[in-house]
């Protein structure tokens, strides 16, 4: 048997293999010596075989043999064999491994041990590690510890019952009164522990919550402590006193203060002055101040003490420093909704932002650019946000896209304006677009009919220079083949025209057509649009039909397809070709719901009768539409016509389920008898109807009639089960 | 917090501390994903970064990765703070820590990240306790250890990586020969 070699000894030896081959051999050697090892009876040096065990498994190999010597490790009565063996439990057991419950014992034990460094082991093995069944069994040890213990030992126990009311939310209760003590204790880390353990305990259960909201005084009173007081070797941290523990009693602040008027008032003057007072110059001041501007954004702070935390994210913005200019956009992001004025004043260095060289600071620039885009600033703010599209990572690209859209949409100042601001992101990011793009555009140039000329200039332009944006391709076709004609006159007023001849036309379509990087879309776009031009062209009709006829054998089905039917056209169906193939008419509008609070006109579903239904909601943005249906929740008059009125409220019940109540009414002079109500929703959304009241609505409007609904949303890969 | 991870340039891990269960398999996956992800990063970019549905908080001392999973209500700049301390712990442990030290003495590296964080949250926020602690802890064990080691025939040895470990424990051999601890500290040990 080769004697043990020294942990370092070993560690030395695997450092100075040269290959993954030679390691492997050294550890094998070695975990076998572990392992015979293990099997001896106690021979002194066990502490050391588990150290060389638990570096073994810190390279990546199976360490699964050492989990038994733990236990035992655990339970023998060295000190430097607990150590050892309480890091390797919490290295190789987990609670899903059986072997964990094997050391409760141990751990219980080891909690009443005289020696406060055992102790301490215990605490934190339990704290690491502790399962759900452990923490039950244990859970009124702690209780105990923290009640009549030192500090040391207490400001432990304190952070083990924060990882029991984790796993066991229950036993949250057992620790309330003892937390509450533990605050008007001096030592630092046990004010630490029980912050932690009261927050804890505050965001699982409202009624702690309530009852903690007396301690904002005590917590208030330990601030000030520490922010007035002087300098204090112990905790200071670069000339603030204690950064950790203010931080967190902020953030238990945080939650006392949200929703609670009085508790708010409380704690305002103390935010006043941390805010102010608070040095900046290094990353812990802004630590501190970034943990109050949280909070102030949170509970119901005074306006002047909001206006003061966003001064300071302004100021943030400003920093040298990458992370502080960070956190400042990620808490701007969560205020851009209700503070949206106070943060456009910081529009422009956000803006510069763009240009950062880091890519996580660039995206959360980008979405706050996106949601600072209003009617007053779009066409800087688009010039910026183009040129950014331009140089952006490629992850950030159909984000950027479709943010550009969206505001393109709500606040375009010109029809012009916003073709060619589509164009553009085609032209610059045209595969990063989604599906609809192609025809959202396609319905937002036949609408603008007296850009006509213009648009289709624009794309044979485009097409001229790249056919490799699909998107871009796509549209341009259905263009040349609709307004082509326009394309032939030789003039056009919005821009310098093309003087083309009909073959070149059909030379550009070919191209599209023969190209091997046309999508098969792509190609029947073109082809399509060859056909369409046959009407609106006068020479070359017979060259559209020998393309046309080539197709007919084409092996996509889909073009074959066409071919064939186009072809046809030619030949059996001539008189009708003029008439199939004339101007598209204007396609309506299909509307869409996205923005909060907006009237539900667009996305009701409701079928009245006696009367006319209302328009289907629109199924692409069903979602969209749905969730603007979320938020409303008022009442809305959905029907009112020959003195029957409907009207609809809807409460929220869960992240995806609504509650919808239609009430209706009759102020006629007779009753009305047999009133249904039928109700038709997108296939996004899944609705259960419940029974009306009743079916007749009394005369004069002396009663009314209502009827339940439940909505939830389904999604593509789960369904959530609707509400009942 | 989630987790720490410690990692060289290369990628080699140095120190993992879980606070959360998961299974090895899982545990590997997350570290080799998250080390590629963090050495992938330039200098100069932001010690912040979104991964999966966590706030990873990281920064380089010297030729070691610190690496800290956070939660989403968990303030990012502290947790920088949180890393420092630790840092300035292992420093002040073993008078001016090299990635070496932490090697081969990977144990002693874990308790002291015990004695400062306890489920994942700062148990003690003055330094001079923390270390203080640790102290007693050493004094403890090696009360027990000197008469191993003493076997052992653990020798002085010009190796910088083993003097780093190995000088603590000829020192303390020769401290406790002259300075009889307190016998109720043997007592409750042996």
């Amino acid at each position: 048997m080769s004697p043990s070699v020294p942990l370092q000894e070993m560690i030395r030896a695997i450092r100075s293999a040269r290959t993954q081959c030679e390691e492997r051999g050294v550890i094998q050697r070695e975990c076998a010596a572990i392992r015979a090892q293990f099997r001896q009876a106690d021979n002194g040096g066990r502490s050391h075989n588990l150290a060389k065990l638990l570096y073994v498994h810190m390279l990546g190999y199976p360490a699964h043999f050492g989990q038994m010597e733990c236990v035992r490790m655990i339970a023998s009565p060295r000190y430097s064999e607990k150590r050892v063996g309480y890091l390797g439990a919490m290295m190789l057991l987990d609670e899903k491994q059986d072997a964990s419950l094997l050391i409760t014992n141990s751990i219980k034990n080891d909690l009443s041990n005289s020696n406060q460094y055992i102790q301490s082991l215990a605490l934190c093995t339990l704290a690491c590690m502790g399962s759900a069944e452990m923490c039950r069994d244990l859970a009124p040890e702690i209780d105990r510890l923290l009640r009549a213990s030192n500090s040391y030992i207490k400001k432990k126990a304190a952070l083990c019952a924060v990882h029991i009311v984790r796993k066991v939310h229950d036993l949250g209760e057992l620790f309330t009164k003892a937390a509450r003590s533990l605050l008007t204790e001096k030592n630092h880390g046990v004010v630490h522990g029980a912050v932690v353990l009261i927050t804890e305990l505050c965001e699982r259960n409202s009624e702690t919550l309530e009852r903690f909201r007396k301690t904002v005084p005590d917590l208030v009173q330990i601030m000030k402590g520490l922010v007035i007081s002087g300098y204090s070797p112990d905790h200071d941290v670069a000339g603030i006193s204690d950064p950790f523990l203010q931080v967190r009693i902020l953030r238990l602040l945080r939650i006392l203060g949200r929703n609670n008027e009085a508790a708010s008032d409380a704690m305002n003057d103390l935010l006043a002055q941390v805010a102010t007072n608070t040095d900046s110059t290094k990353t812990v001041g802004n630590a501190v101040l970034y943990e109050t501007v949280l909070t102030v954004l949170d509970i119901k702070s005074e306006s002047g003490l909001r206006v003061l935390a966003v001064n300071i994210l302004g100021r943030f913005l400003l920093n040298n420093d990458r992370n502080i200019r960070y956190i400042a956009m990620t808490s701007l992001q969560k205020i851009v909704g209700t503070d949206h004025n106070a943060v456009q004043r910081h529009r422009g260095t956000i803006v510069d932002c763009l240009k950062d060289q880091d890519a996580s600071v660039k995206r959360r620039a980008l979405e706050l650019s996106l949601a600072l885009v209003s009617a007053s600033n779009i066409r800087s703010m688009m010039k910026e946000l183009l040129s950014f599209l331009s140089s952006c990572p490629p992850e950030l690209r159909s984000q950027t896209a479709s943010g550009i859209f969206n505001a393109a949409e709500r606040y375009a100042p010109s029809q012009r304006w916003h073709i060619d601001t589509i164009l553009h992101v085609l032209t610059t990011a045209g595969g990063d677009v989604r599906d609809e793009t192609v025809p959202n555009l396609i319905q937002l140039i036949t609408n603008t009919s007296e850009l006509h000329c213009y648009t289709v200039h624009k794309l044979y332009r485009a097409l001229l220079s790249d056919i490799s944006q699909q998107p871009l391709v796509q549209v341009a076709c259905w263009c040349i083949g609709e307004y082509g004609d326009l394309l032939l006159t030789g003039e056009c007023q919005e821009t310098e025209p093309v003087q083309v001849t009909e073959d070149y036309v059909l030379d550009v379509l070919e191209t599209v057509l023969q190209s091997h990087m046309s999508s098969p879309s792509t190609r029947g776009f073109a082809l399509t649009a060859t056909m369409k031009l046959s009407t609106r062209i006068t020479e070359n009709v017979d060259r559209i039909r020998s393309i046309v006829s080539i197709y007919g054998s084409c092996i996509d089905v889909e073009l074959q397809q066409r071919a064939v039917e186009y072809n046809a056209l030619f030949k059996k169906y001539d008189h009708m070709r003029a008439a199939v193939l004339e101007r598209m008419p204007v396609i309506e509008k299909n509307s869409q719901g996205h923005t909060n609070g907006e009237t539900i006109k667009e996305s009701q579903t409701v079928k009245v009768k006696p009367g006319e239904p209302q328009q289907p909601a629109n199924q692409v943005q069903a979602n969209a539409a749905f969730y603007t249906v979320f938020s409303i929740v008022a009442t809305v008059t959905v029907y009112e016509k020959d003195g029957v009125t409907v009207t609809l409220s809807c409460e929220k019940q869960s992240d995806s389920g609504l509650t919808v109540t239609l009430t209706a009414s009759n102020s006629t002079e007779s009753d009305i008898r047999g009133f249904t109500l039928q109700a038709a929703v997108p296939k996004s959304v899944q609705l259960h109807m419940k029974a009306p009241s009743g079916d007749s609505l009394p005369a004069r409007g002396t009663a009314k009639l209502k009827t339940r609904a439940d909505m939830s949303e389904v999604y593509e890969t789960k369904v959530s089960p609707v509400t009942s | 917090m989630q987790f720490m991870l410690l990692f060289s340039r290369q990628g080699k891990l140095r120190l993992q501390k879980w606070y959360v269960p998961l299974s090895d398999k899982e545990k590997k996956k997350i570290t080799r994903e998250l080390v590629q992800t963090v050495l992938a990063r330039k200098p100069k970019m932001c010690s912040f970064l979104e991964w999966r549905d966590l706030k990873i908080v990281y920064k380089r001392y010297a030729s070691l990765y610190f690496c800290c999973a956070i939660e989403d209500q968990d303030n990012e700049l502290i947790t920088l703070e949180i890393i420092h301390r630790y840092v300035e712990l292992l420093d002040k442990y073993f008078g001016s820590v090299c990635e070496l030290d932490i090697i081969f003495n990977f144990e002693k590296a874990y308790f002291i990240l015990d004695e400062f964080l306890l489920g994942g949250e700062a148990q003690e926020t003055s330094k001079k306790n923390v270390l203080k602690a640790i102290e007693q802890a050493d004094l403890l064990q090696e009360n027990i250890d000197f008469q191993m080691r003493l076997f052992a025939g653990c020798q002085r040895s010009r190796d910088p990586a083993q003097r780093a470990g190995g000088n603590r424990t000829d020192i303390n051999i020769i401290f406790i020969a002259i300075h009889t601890p307190p016998i109720s500290q043997l007592l409750c040990c042996m």
